[in-house]
């Protein structure tokens, strides 16, 4: 490998694995929300600007009216985004549960590759739009049964997220903060835990915090504390900037990921000199 | 798709779609509704009475009245 190889940012980034997640292999590390854009046009230029190939999609009525108007599909090009549908606004296990089988087949009848998978929110407080945890662990074992692998919205409790794997779950995900908050990781020592006991014994699993981002410095946190991937929407959507706050978020989630796979050193409370002692001209008095 | 010409109103029946009643003519499949709205070769997923319905059983599944029907699509979300 020449110098110039040895130091480009791509082939650092090929040295990662995909992440492998319900089944599915997917090259970036970002799964974005489509929610929230100014215009069809924008998100797409967000989608593509954060090298997303994942991205989620809500499944509401069809409108009675005007439905000439565009849809949603008219701007995502389905062969290439893996379409996630997840059950947002969803406050009970059976409401999440039909939300997800309609999900499943909007995406059949289009023949997508990706159709046996579901983003399960089961949400308990219309302020909060925190998860419901009895809730999500009815709807997460019942759609398991199913046959759908459940990427499922948490909390960042541990014994939750535990409790979420051992149900079959295809990937815990635990919020950073509320959605659509935009305060970052509240609780770095709980996805830590969350992280270890999940990938016990399972190194591989998925773990993806979803929820909470604000700004490219929370993707690169999450990633360097190890966890697999990261879900956001609005920080995107929402940016001054949308297209240009995509490609940090790009940039952020590779750095942080690149970081944790290098391994970072460990705090210490006194400096440590990078310069030798040995040949100094003067001494500290 | 209501108030059709010539037809009587004991020739319609009445179903509930996505929360508001709409009429159709006695004798209608889920196929027919569908086209009626307009929603044919939309990307929609149907539900009736709580069952997914493949499109391809749309035509077989007729309607007899008081169904609850939701016709649901993809929208931008997180």
């Amino acid at each position: 490998m020449s110098h110039s190889e040895a130091i480009a940012p791509r082939a650092q980034e090929s040295a990662d694995l995909p992440l492998v997640v319900g089944g599915h292999v997917l090259a970036s590390r970002l799964i974005v929300g489509t929610g929230k854009y100014a215009t069809y046009e924008e998100m797409a230029r967000c989608l593509e600007a954060s090298g997303t190939d994942c991205v989620t999609v809500a499944v509401r009525r069809e409108r009675l009216v005007n439905t000439a108007g565009e849809n949603i599909l008219d701007h995502l090009d389905a062969s290439r985004y893996a379409l996630l549908p997840n059950t947002a606004g969803c406050y009970s296990a059976a409401d999440a549960v039909r939300v997800a089988r309609l999900g499943r087949e909007l995406l059949r009848d289009m023949g997508s590759r990706s159709s046996e998978w579901v983003k399960l929110e089961v949400l308990g407080d219309t302020k909060t739009l925190l998860p419901d945890p009895v809730g999500t662990l009815t709807a997460t074992e019942q759609l398991v049964a199913d046959g759908f692998a459940v990427l499922v919205y948490t909390s960042d409790d541990p014994v939750i997220a535990r409790r979420l794997k051992d149900l079959g779950a295809a990937s815990v995900m635990p919020a950073g903060s509320p959605i659509g908050s935009g305060q970052g990781l509240l609780n770095p020592n709980n996805l830590r835990i969350c992280l270890e006991y999940l990938k016990d014994g399972d190194p591989t699993y998925p773990v993806i915090v979803d929820a909470g981002v604000g700004t490219a410095s929370d993707v690169a946190e999450v990633m360097e504390l190890g966890a697999d991937g990261v879900l956001l929407n609005t920080a995107i959507a929402h940016a001054q900037d949308p297209v240009r706050m995509a490609g940090a978020m790009r940039a952020a989630c590779l750095a942080g990921r690149l970081a944790f796979l290098a391994g970072r050193i460990p705090r210490r409370l006194y400096a440590t000199a990078s310069s030798p002692d040995e040949g100094r001209i003067a001494r500290p008095s | 798709m209501s108030g059709g010409h010539g037809i009587d109103a004991q020739d319609m029946l009445t179903v509930t779609v996505n929360g508001g009643a709409e009429s159709a003519p006695v004798g209608s499949s889920l196929h027919d509704l569908v086209e009626a709205l307009g929603f044919a070769g939309r990307p929609i997923a149907v539900e009736v009475n709580g069952d997914v319905i493949p499109r391809a059983r749309f035509a077989g599944r007729h309607l007899v009245g008081g169904e609850q029907i939701e016709i649901v699509t993809f929208v931008g979300g997180g």
